[in-house]
Order: C-alpha cells, then sequence, then structure tokens
C-alpha cells in the first residue's frame, strides 16, 4: 500500500493499468474460460475422499433380504393407487401400522399463480403419510428421513414398496440412534414442500396444510428414492437442490461408497464414469458432465424431492433407478441394502454432516472440484469489470485537470447525479413491473388475447422484457438537456460497480448462475459505449442479453442431456422453462427469478442506457 | 452380599440377646458406652454363631424367640426384626402388558427407616437396610427430600399411556434442602458432586447455568411443609446417557443388591435391550404414624424397563420372565417385609387380550392414575407360588395385537420451529383429550442462556383464542450464569390443544464455549408439565356393577383427580458453528487482514499528501543565503 500512497508511483500504476486495460481485460476473459474448461480435466481435480469418520471407518454389514416381497408391495400399493385415483391414504395408513410405526397423515392445498402446464396441475390437493420409526432407548432430538413420491401412473411404485420393505425390515432391528420418518409425499414437490413447512412450522411461500402431529427432532439427513421398475441397470445421484444448494460432498461419497461396495453401476447427471481421462472422448465427457451439472445448479430448480431439505440445513440427495438396455442389472435387494447401508451409516452420524465441501463440482463421481479451485474462473471475469472501472474512474479524473475547467467540471457533475440516477431508477421501475406484471395482469392478458394463462404469463415477461429496450429515449426525453460525455461515463462506472457486485454476491451462493451471467455480461458490460457503431451495439447486447442466455442454455442442456431439439421445440422449451422459473418462485421461494427481473435486467438495461446516450 | 447381610444381621441379634440373659452381668448404659467391651460381646457373638451350625431355618426360629422375648414383632414373616433399628424393605414388580404389545415392567423398592439424619446433635452412624453411602450424604448436606432419575429414552404416552413415575430424558435432580441450610448454593454444588461420584454420572456438570428455583411445579412429596422455594434446586442433564454404569452402583444401594429377590432379574444386557429405561431415587421423610408425631425416611428405588415386542419377539407375541430378563424368579429378598410381583389383568377380564400362566388366585384392585385397575398378584414369601418347579416364569401369550394410539387425557410435545441460525421458536403443545372438563396446568420451561428468549413473543393459545396464564413466574437468564425460567399456570379448555410459543435468538458462543461436538447441537432440557387430572373413575358410567349405588352418586374427592406430571421431549438447537478445523488458516486471515488491509487504509485516510518541493539547485541556495543577508527578496 506504500505503492498506493506514493502519489508518483500511484501514477505509474494508474497509467499502465489504463494503458493496458483493454489487453488485460482480454487476457483475463480468456484465462478465465480456459480455466474452468480446465476444471474438468481429471489431473487437475482431486479425487473425492470420505471426510466424516463416524462414517468411514464404521463398516456396517447389509442384510436387507426382502427385495421380491418389497416388489409385491409395491404391486399391491399399484392397486390401492389406481383405485383410489390417486394417494391410497387407508391402506398406506394401515400397512405402515402393521409394520409397527407410528403413522400421520397431513392433508394440503395450494393453488398455483396460474395453470403448471407440464404438470398439468393448477389446484392441487392431496395428503402426505409418514411413519415414524421410533428408535430404542433415543429421547427423540434426532431423525433421519427416506422419501418416496406418489407419483401418478405407473412411475415410483418400487420405490413405495422398498420404503415399506425397509421400515419392516429396519423396524426389527435394535441399532436405531436416530428416529427414522418414511414419507410418502403426493404431487412431489409441493408435497414435499407441505410436509417440511408443516414439520418446522414456517409458512413462507403461502402453502395451506394441516398441522403435523407426530415429530421427531431435528432432521439431520434425507434422501429422497425415485424407483419406476423391478431391476434396473444403474443408480443416479441428483444433488442440485432450490437456489443451487448442494448438499455435503460426504453424502455423495457415502453413495459412491456404497455403490462400489455392492458392484451397483452409479452415474451423476445420468453419465457414467470413464476411465480414459487422457483421451479426447474422456475429457469431454468429463466436461459435459460438469457442465450439466453447473447448468442444472445455475436454474435455481430443485432437480429431485430432496432440493427442498437444503433450505432447512438438512443434509438431503435424491436416488433414481435407471432401467436402460445394458444386460447387467440390479434387483430391488441389492438396492434396499445400498439404501440400508446409507441409512445405518448416517445413523452412526454424531454430528450433522459439516466435515466436507458445501461447494463443490463434480466432472464424475469420483472426482471434485472444490470452491478454491472453480472460483478463481469467476474471479478472473470480475476483475475485468473492476479493471474497466478502475480506468473509467481514472479517465474521470484526469481530463479535468488537463482542460483546466474547473467550474464546468463542477456544474457537469451535479447534473451528472441527476442525470445517472435517472436511467437508474427507470431500470429498476422496469425490472419491478417484470417481476410483478405477468402473474398479476395473467387475468387481463387471458381476456384480451386468444392464449392460456400459462402462455399469458410468459408472453407479458418477454413483452415487458422488450419494451424496457425503448425506454432510453423515453429516459433522454425526461432530463433537460443532452446528456454530457461525463453523465455516460459515471453512469457506466456505476453500472460496471453494480454489476461487479451483483455477480459477485450471486457466485458466493450459486456460482454457476453467477458464472454463466458473468460470461456473457461482462464482454458487454467492458465494451460498451456510446460511440460504438449502433447496429453491431444492438446486435451484441441483445444477443448477450439475460433473456438470451436462458435461451442458449436451453439449447446446450438439451445438446448436452443427448436429446437436441429443433428450434421450435426449443422455443417451446424455453417458454415452459421461464413459467417454470417463475413458478418455483412462487411454490418454493426459488431465488433466480427475482434475481433476474430486479437486479441483472436493470443492470443490463443500465449498460443499454449507456449504448443510447445521447 | 445378601448372606453377609443376614449373618451381619444375626450378630446383632444374638448380641442384643446376651444382653437379655445376662442383665445383672453389669451396668447397661456402661457397657454400651464402652467400645472394646461391646467388640468383645460382638465377636463372642460370632463364635456363637458359627458354633450355632449352618442351618438358616434354625436360626430364624432363633432371632425369633428374641424377638418374642422383646414382645416387639408382630407379623411372623418379619424374622429379622430388632427392637431398636425400625426399619422395614418391600420390594414389589409390576408387569403391565402395553396397548401397543409391549410390555412395560416396573420395579419398586422401598427401604423404610424409623430414625432422623436431621436432628440436632444426633449422629446416625449405624445402617441396616438403608445405604450408608445415601443417609451421610442426607445428614452431611441437610437434605430433606431428593429426587434424582436417569433415563434412557422417551416414554411414548401415544402409545404407553402413563408411567407410575414420570421421569424426563437423560438426569434429573430435584433436592429440598432443610430450612436450616445457610448456603443453599454452596451445599447444592457440593451435593451434586458426590451424587455425581455416587451414581457414576455426570452430575457434575450441573451448576448454576442449569439449576433453577421452580416456585410452584415441584413441591414436596414427604411431610414437612417446606414451601419457601429458595431451599429446592432442580436440574436436568439431558444429554446424559445411561448406561450399566449407572445401574451398578444404583442396585448396590438395595438390602440384598443383585443377589436376590427381585433384583436377580436386573441383568444389564437385558435391560438395556429395551426401549425405555428408567432407574431413580427417591428419598422423603414419611409419617411413622397416624398422629406423625416423628418421622421415618422413605427410600424408593424404582426402575422401569420398556421391552419392545417387535425387535426381540422375532415375531412371536410372547413374553415370559425369562425372555425379558433371561432369569426366573425362586426366592424373595430373605430381608424383605413384602415381595410380590403384580400383573397388570384389567384390560384383559376374560383372557381375550392374553393368556397368563401359572394363574392365581390372588387379586387386587387399586386406583393408578385416575383408573381402576385390577393385577393377579403373586407373592414371592408363600412357597407355593413357585410351584414344584421352584421356579417362578410368568408367561404372557397375546392373542390379538392392537396397534391403535391411545388418546391419553394429558398429553404434551414439544419442537423448535423455524431455519436458519439466527432465530427459532419453541412450540409447546399440550393436549387437554377430555371431553367435558377443563383443567389448569403447570408448564415449568427451563431454558439455558445461550438461546435467548424474547418473552414479549410469549403467546399462549387454546382452540384459536388467546389463553392468559392466572399464574406467570419468569425469571430472566443472565448470560454464563443462569438459564431461563418460565412457569405459567394455564387452564385447558376441555377437549383442546393450546399451544405455547415464545421466540429466540441464538446466541454465538465463545470459542471455549463450544462443546467437543459443536455440530450436534445443544440440548435444551425437557419441560415439565404438572396437573391435577380429573380422574377416569369419574368418567366411567357403569360404575354400579362395582359398588352399592348409595356410594357413588357424588364423585369421591380423592377419586375424582390425580397429580400427573408429563415430561416433553428434550430439544436439539443447532448454534451457529464456526468452522473449527481451520482455526490456523483463520488466524493467519485475520491477521493478514488486520496487518495489511486496516494498516494501510487507516495510513492513506489519515494521512495529508502534500506535493514537496524540489529541493533547488546548490547555486540558487547561495544565491539566496547571500541574498538574505541583503536583505533582497529571495529567489523562487
Amino acid at each position: 500500500m506504500g505503492l498506493l500512497s506514493d502519489p508518483n508511483r500511484r501514477k505509474a500504476l494508474t497509467n499502465l493499468l489504463t494503458r493496458l486495460n483493454t489487453p488485460i481485460c482480454m487476457v483475463c476473459y480468456l484465462a478465465a474460460i480456459v480455466w474452468f474448461m480446465g476444471l474438468a480435466f481429471e489431473p487437475f481435480t482431486l479425487r473425492t475422499y470420505m471426510s466424516e469418520n463416524a462414517m468411514g471407518s464404521t463398516m456396517v454389514e447389509e442384510r436387507f433380504p426382502s427385495g421380491e416381497r418389497a416388489l409385491s408391495t409395491a404391486r399391491e400399493f399399484d392397486g390401492h393407487k389406481k383405485k383410489a385415483g390417486g394417494m391410497p391414504v387407508e391402506w398406506l395408513v394401515k400397512t405402515m401400522q402393521a409394520r409397527g410405526l407410528e403413522v400421520f397423515t397431513q392433508s394440503f392445498s395450494r393453488t398455483l399463480p396460474f395453470p403448471d402446464e407440464n404438470k398439468e396441475r393448477y389446484m392441487v390437493r392431496g395428503t402426505n403419510v409418514y411413519g415414524i420409526l421410533r428408535a430404542p432407548r433415543a429421547p427423540r432430538t434426532e431423525a433421519l428421513v427416506i422419501s418416496a413420491p406418489c407419483s401418478p401412473g405407473n412411475s415410483n411404485n418400487q420405490a413405495v414398496g422398498l420404503l415399506l420393505g425397509l421400515a419392516h425390515y429396519f423396524r426389527n432391528q435394535v441399532y436405531w440412534a436416530k428416529d427414522i420418518i418414511f414419507l410418502v409425499n403426493e404431487h412431489d414437490l409441493i408435497g414435499m414442500q407441505a410436509w417440511l413447512e408443516g414439520y418446522h412450522h414456517t409458512n413462507i411461500t403461502g402453502i395451506e396444510y394441516s398441522p403435523l402431529q407426530g415429530r421427531a427432532g431435528s432432521i439431520q439427513a434425507a434422501l429422497s428414492l425415485e424407483l419406476s421398475s423391478d431391476v434396473i441397470t444403474s443408480l443416479d445421484l441428483i444433488l442440485e437442490g432450490l437456489n443451487g444448494q448442494l448438499p455435503n460432498l460426504d453424502l455423495a461419497n457415502l453413495f459412491y461408497a456404497f455403490c462400489q461396495k455392492l458392484g451397483v453401476l452409479c452415474t451423476i447427471q445420468g453419465k457414467l464414469q470413464r476411465n480414459d481421462w487422457d483421451s479426447a472422448e474422456g475429457y469431454t465427457h468429463a466436461a459435459q458432465t460438469m457442465m450439466l451439472m453447473v447448468l442444472k445448479q445455475a436454474s435455481g430448480h430443485s432437480w429431485g424431492d430432496h432440493g427442498l431439505f437444503l433450505r432447512y440445513h438438512i443434509e438431503a440427495a435424491s436416488i433414481r433407478g435407471i432401467n436402460s438396455f445394458r444386460h447387467y442389472k440390479t434387483d430391488a435387494t441389492t438396492i434396499g441394502r445400498l439404501l440400508e447401508g446409507m441409512i445405518r451409516k448416517l445413523n452412526n452420524l454424531l454430528e450433522r454432516l459439516h466435515q466436507s465441501y458445501f461447494f463443490y463440482l463434480l466432472p464424475s463421481l469420483s472426482r471434485f472440484v472444490s470452491i478454491g479451485y472453480y472460483m478463481p474462473a469467476f474471479g478472473l471475469l470480475a476483475v475485468i469489470l473492476l479493471l474497466r472501472a478502475l480506468d473509467l474512474w481514472v479517465n474521470l479524473g484526469t481530463p479535468a485537470l488537463a482542460e483546466d475547467g474547473v467550474s464546468e467540471v463542477e456544474q457537469a457533475s451535479s447534473l451528472g447525479v441527476l442525470s445517472v440516477l435517472t436511467p437508474v431508477v427507470i431500470s429498476h421501475l422496469t425490472g419491478v413491473a417484470l417481476y410483478l406484471c405477468p402473474v398479476q395482469m395473467q387475468e387481463m392478458a387471458v381476456e384480451h388475447f386468444p392464449v392460456s394463462e400459462t402462455e399469458a404469463v410468459v408472453l407479458t415477461a418477454i413483452a415487458i422484457y422488450t419494451a424496457g429496450l425503448a425506454l432510453p429515449h423515453n429516459t433522454q426525453r425526461l432530463l433537460s438537456g443532452d446528456g454530457t460525455e461525463l453523465g455516460w461515463r459515471v453512469l457506466k462506472l456505476t453500472a460496471l460497480l453494480y454489476l461487479a457486485v451483483l455477480l459477485g454476491c450471486t457466485a458466493l451462493i450459486n456460482f454457476s448462475l453467477g458464472f454463466i451471467l458473468a460470461i456473457t455480461l461482462v464482454p458487454i458490460a467492458a465494451c460498451v459505449t456510446p460511440y460504438m457503431s449502433k447496429a453491431w451495439g444492438v446486435l451484441a447486447m441483445v444477443l448477450l442479453s439475460p433473456c438470451f442466455t436462458i435461451l442458449y442454455s436451453v439449447f446446450i442442456y438439451q445438446e448436452l442431456i443427448e436429446a437436441p431439439v429443433t428450434i421450435t421445440e426449443g422455443w417451446m422449451l424455453y417458454l415452459s422453462v421461464i413459467s417454470q422459473g417463475v413458478l418455483d418462485h412462487d411454490l418454493y421461494g426459488s431465488l433466480v427469478y427475482p434475481l433476474l427481473a430486479l437486479f441483472i435486467y436493470p443492470c443490463w438495461l443500465m449498460f443499454w442506457n449507456v449504448l443510447f446516450w445521447k | 452380599m445378601a448372606a453377609n447381610r443376614v449373618g451381619l444381621f444375626l450378630v446383632f441379634i444374638l448380641f442384643l440377646f446376651s444382653f437379655l440373659v445376662q442383665p445383672s452381668s453389669g451396668d447397661t448404659l456402661e457397657s454400651t458406652a464402652d467400645n472394646t467391651e461391646k467388640e468383645h460381646s460382638v465377636s463372642g457373638a460370632l463364635r456363637e454363631v458359627k458354633a450355632g451350625g449352618d442351618d438358616l431355618n434354625e436360626r430364624q426360629w432363633q432371632s425369633t424367640d428374641v424377638g418374642m422375648d422383646e414382645g416387639d414383632v408382630t407379623k411372623d414373616n418379619e424374622f429379622f426384626r430388632p427392637a431398636t433399628a425400625k426399619d422395614q424393605f418391600q420390594e414389589e414388580l409390576v408387569i403391565r402388558p402395553l396397548h401397543s404389545g409391549d410390555i412395560y415392567a416396573s420395579f419398586q423398592f422401598r427401604t423404610l427407616w424409623d430414625t432422623d439424619f436431621l436432628q440436632e446433635g444426633k449422629k446416625v452412624s449405624h445402617y441396616r437396610l438403608f445405604p450408608k453411602s445415601l443417609g451421610q450424604v442426607l445428614s452431611k448436606f441437610s437434605v430433606q427430600e431428593l429426587h434424582i432419575s436417569f433415563t434412557q429414552g422417551f416414554w411414548r404416552t401415544m402409545q404407553w399411556g402413563q408411567p407410575f413415575i414420570p421421569s424426563p430424558p437423560g438426569a434429573e435432580l430435584w433436592v429440598w434442602f432443610h430450612h436450616t441450610v445457610s448456603d443453599v448454593d454452596g451445599n447444592w454444588k457440593e451435593l451434586t458432586n458426590v451424587l455425581s461420584g455416587i451414581f457414576c454420572a455426570s452430575l457434575n456438570f450441573i451448576d448454576s447455568t442449569n439449576t433453577v428455583q421452580p416456585s410452584a411445579s415441584f413441591k414436596p412429596l414427604g411431610v414437612g411443609n417446606a414451601s419457601d422455594h429458595r431451599f429446592l434446586r432442580y436440574a436436568t442433564l439431558p444429554r446424559e446417557i445411561v448406561c450399566t454404569e449407572n445401574l451398578t452402583p444404583w442396585k448396590k444401594l438395595l438390602p440384598c443388591g443383585s443377589k436376590a429377590g427381585l433384583a436377580v432379574l436386573m441383568k444389564s444386557e437385558k435391560l438395556f435391550h429395551s426401549s425405555f429405561h428408567s432407574q431413580s431415587v427417591h428419598i422423603r421423610p414419611v409419617c411413622q404414624d397416624v398422629q406423625c408425631t416423628n418421622t421415618a425416611w422413605e427410600l424408593r428405588q424404582n426402575l422401569n424397563v420398556v421391552f419392545d415386542l417387535y425387535t426381540s419377539g422375532q415375531g412371536k407375541k410372547e413374553w415370559s420372565l425369562f425372555k425379558m430378563f433371561s432369569r426366573t424368579l425362586t426366592e424373595a429378598c430373605p430381608l424383605a417385609s413384602s415381595s410380590k410381583v403384580y400383573v397388570d389383568i384389567t384390560d384383559n377380564p376374560e383372557g381375550e387380550m392374553f393368556d397368563l400362566s401359572p394363574a392365581t388366585p390372588l387379586l387386587s384392585q387399586a386406583v393408578v392414575l385416575g383408573d381402576r385397575r385390577t393385577y393377579s398378584v403373586y407373592d414371592l414369601t408363600k412357597a407355593e407360588t413357585f410351584g414344584q418347579t421352584r421356579s417362578l416364569n410368568l408367561l404372557l401369550r397375546w392373542k390379538e395385537d392392537s396397534g391403535d394410539m391411545l388418546r391419553p387425557l394429558l398429553h404434551a410435545e414439544r419442537y423448535v420451529a423455524g431455519f436458519g441460525l439466527q432465530t427459532g421458536e419453541i412450540h409447546t403443545v399440550i393436549y387437554n383429550n377430555h371431553p367435558y372438563r377443563a383443567f389448569p396446568v403447570l408448564l415449568l420451561d427451563s431454558v439455558p442462556w445461550y438461546l435467548r428468549m424474547y418473552i414479549h413473543t410469549l403467546k399462549v393459545t387454546s382452540k384459536f383464542r388467546d389463553n392468559k396464564p392466572s399464574y406467570t413466574h419468569y425469571q430472566p437468564s443472565k448470560d454464563r450464569q443462569r438459564p431461563h425460567l418460565l412457569e405459567m399456570l394455564i387452564q385447558l379448555p376441555p377437549h383442546s390443544m393450546t399451544e405455547v410459543t415464545v421466540q429466540f435468538e441464538r446466541a454465538l458462543l465463545k470459542w471455549t464455549e463450544y462443546t467437543p461436538d459443536p455440530n450436534h447441537g445443544f440440548y435444551v432440557g425437557s419441560s415439565v408439565i404438572s396437573a391435577l387430572v380429573p380422574s377416569m373413575v369419574a368418567m366411567d358410567t357403569n360404575f354400579t356393577q362395582q359398588q352399592p349405588l348409595f356410594s357413588s352418586f357424588f364423585p369421591v374427592k380423592e377419586e375424582s383427580s390425580y397429580f400427573m406430571r408429563v415430561y416433553t421431549e428434550p430439544l436439539l438447537v443447532n448454534l451457529p458453528t464456526p468452522d473449527f478445523s481451520m482455526p490456523y488458516n483463520v488466524i493467519c486471515l485475520t491477521c493478514t487482514v488486520v496487518a495489511v488491509g486496516y494498516g494501510s487504509f487507516y495510513n492513506l485516510l489519515t494521512r495529508t499528501f502534500q506535493v514537496d518541493e524540489p529541493s533547488p539547485p546548490l547555486a540558487k541556495r547561495l544565491a539566496n543565503i547571500i541574498r538574505r543577508i541583503r536583505g533582497v527578496p529571495l529567489l523562487i
């Protein structure tokens, strides 16, 4: 810092930074991308290891015998489900009671802000059934949760069957130290949200539910099971939760360890692990897996029923059985054993899972990238914003002295505050409109246009978004006189710092979202000036706007899961993704939609203003 | 152990006998005062016993003769009862087949001693049945009443109904000190440390941060109308784990140890293979006679176990003493004046629920916890109880199973609501399932200081309406010194759910105050609900079958309500916890930030910068010196 207190050397340093600003920024941007892509390269990553001693050294023996019985229970469940036309509450209560559990039910209802066309639901009404296996000689202070969704159609019957089978087997064991809650939730995430809010007696999303009667203390960990076939070829682990939260890495390690032990094929993002890291295919495979994780995490969507637990500081993961065309099959007994082993080890925990990482990316199940490795990629992008801001700051200070028009500068700066504040306020008002209007105005939209509610919401959002682009001209009209040279510089400086803070905060909570936004927003934030060629400038700004980022993400995601879509399909998918984002926010409190609408989009509009500065 | 004691008592009795048969051998007072002579005669008596042979029966008759000489002993089964030390010991085991199919076994041992530890100037030094270790503690610390319990597990009221003696998970200790004690806190501190040694438990962790003085919830259970709660101390350790190491010292307090009587059933490998385990010691003064001129000390030892049908039964719904305890009963404790086994057969009048064998003709009825119960009684002091096999192995065969939940009249639960590590809310839900009677309950909540309760958020609601407690006693906490204490008298409307909520903030502890496993969470003890509950007997509609009509119009007072205490589950609360795995990193980072960041920023902010003049060349300086001398303006 002696460097900064010495004016001469400070001047030298700032000169260097301003002179080399553009090259440094370009190098940083490229370095960030290279660094990020390098994260998937196996020699640069760490091998996963179990940090938690209570789960590592204490090996358990798995003895779950009754996979076949679980499957017959599943068929019975299927029959009763079809007969009841939904959740067979009475049958489940009776079955769980027969297995010696304390059984309770919870009914809930929720009216969605607009119909969910993906899952075809609007007024949701359902019942959760859960049974508590009380651990002997335990004071009801700790619990584990195993859940299985009761899904419509033929899916997830086996999950419920296995759940009941495990309940029966666990009831006869003596080693439990924590109560175990067996939960069958209806309407997947909505039921789960109702149950969790009921359990913790909170109400953050306005769902209506009946209070829970039985509780078992603080929940330490949860596993959600999805299984739709009698035999499976592999098990897929799903970690990404609401708002991009991830469970402790030890939970993934535990799953991997048991898959290895029992010889079950395990995947993450539906991708098997490959051993040929040194070949191009091997690297591409790892990179694709990691990219999928980044995209899923960035969406802020809960990719399984487990995702809602994470808010309550409960480590949770979903395990999904996949039945493909491979010859080697795993039967229900083995899956039961795998779950038994995992639950028993979680039962051995003395403390909450806290030893291992909470922030990580997984290029494969046995390799991980920790926060210390991936953060530099984002840091390099954030540095660009700061460097540009520094450059502007220096330029703002120096010309005033050179032109020796002291009075003029003072006048301009006082004008500048107003000329900067107006676009900032207007951009944010547009953001508020984008956040509120789509849901509030859907009825009006439906009245006037021949569209469904869902389409109305999405199209309103897009319309407001597009309308925002016309604002700079109106903003200018509001101001008396033309915008000065100083004005746009101050505005851009503000916007740069604002974006840096926004992205920085986002990346700390949800790295993937921060990184994806940074990759697209940083180039335009760095380059935009009123002197750019308008046509090219507009094209670049629009193509790199948050709206298009979502569109690219949709296409890339489809490409990565090996289900490429045509343009029209992609467009439909894009619309449904937007409606899903709005619904996620409304139903579960996901923060991605408000973040984009209230902060990122206004920030982008500020740069748009700079481009059209007169 | 038991044999030793028997021998000792014989010695003592024979010693007395020698006095009686030789009244002229000298002055009695002198000889009792003289220790050496006493020892001499004791050793003399010992020789006599050895010479007397091994036949126990003969000895018993002998001593009974002595008793007859004194004309003091009235009951024929109290062979050993001497003239001076009036103490007696009773043991019983109650087995209740529970509604859920589990089995509840409750041992009760009661030692009664007509003496007073606390009397001025009288030092009690001779102990017979009463354990000396406890007696000394009582007299040293002037304890009026002592109640201690160790519990592993949680009593499931919804499935099991009410226990005979309730207790919270972990350890609980409450003591009334004698009103002459001046330094109650000092005595309490020492007492907890001594008890910690006696029971091999972590009672020494009881200090001012978890001790409270309830004003209303814990009244003395014995005689002595002490009501000044300055002499009461109450503490719980919800984290205490109970195991064999606590059972062994507890068993040693019994006169027969675990050698004879009901205590032979207490094998730790079986007792701890259960759903619930609780052991307790209660000491209190009781009346010696109807006039209550003198008090006697009562020591009650209680052990409750619930055995699980599923895990141990292996599918077979069959129970026997041997299956439960891996022992059968063969004899009563020879020192016991009564020794009985009760089996609750109330729900089984026609034998439709279970089969009980061997059958017993003895039946007994009692009103227990407001409910009239019928028991089969097995008297272990009678030889015919053991039958031809000379052992009693009660066998119980379930015929049908019923896993429905019970609806106990009073029932409570507690949980922490909310998420995140900043604030939270404690909910205590109390159910009154009585169809038409409202009754008041006393709620006691003792919350550690590190949950900072916002008492202004305290809310009591019944049936969605505000329910104002008629009595509230609140003592705010002091950081690191004492916990919150909240006592409230709440009226529970009939057939209602009453919810008591209070918000709290989680304190950030100092780094040495965290436990070794901070991520496990911190325990908050159970809240205690004490109530006079309207009796089930009063709800009984077909009482005419058992009683004459004239006796049953007004509900009898004693039966119309009964005292009950309900403990809620303890809470496990997570506090904001630093990452202890990298203290070194944290120290380094903090030092760097302070040294580099703060130092230089402070420097930049406080220093004033000036552009210093370039120093003029030498020639110019010389010229200026000359000009100053000449008095002309200087060159710039």
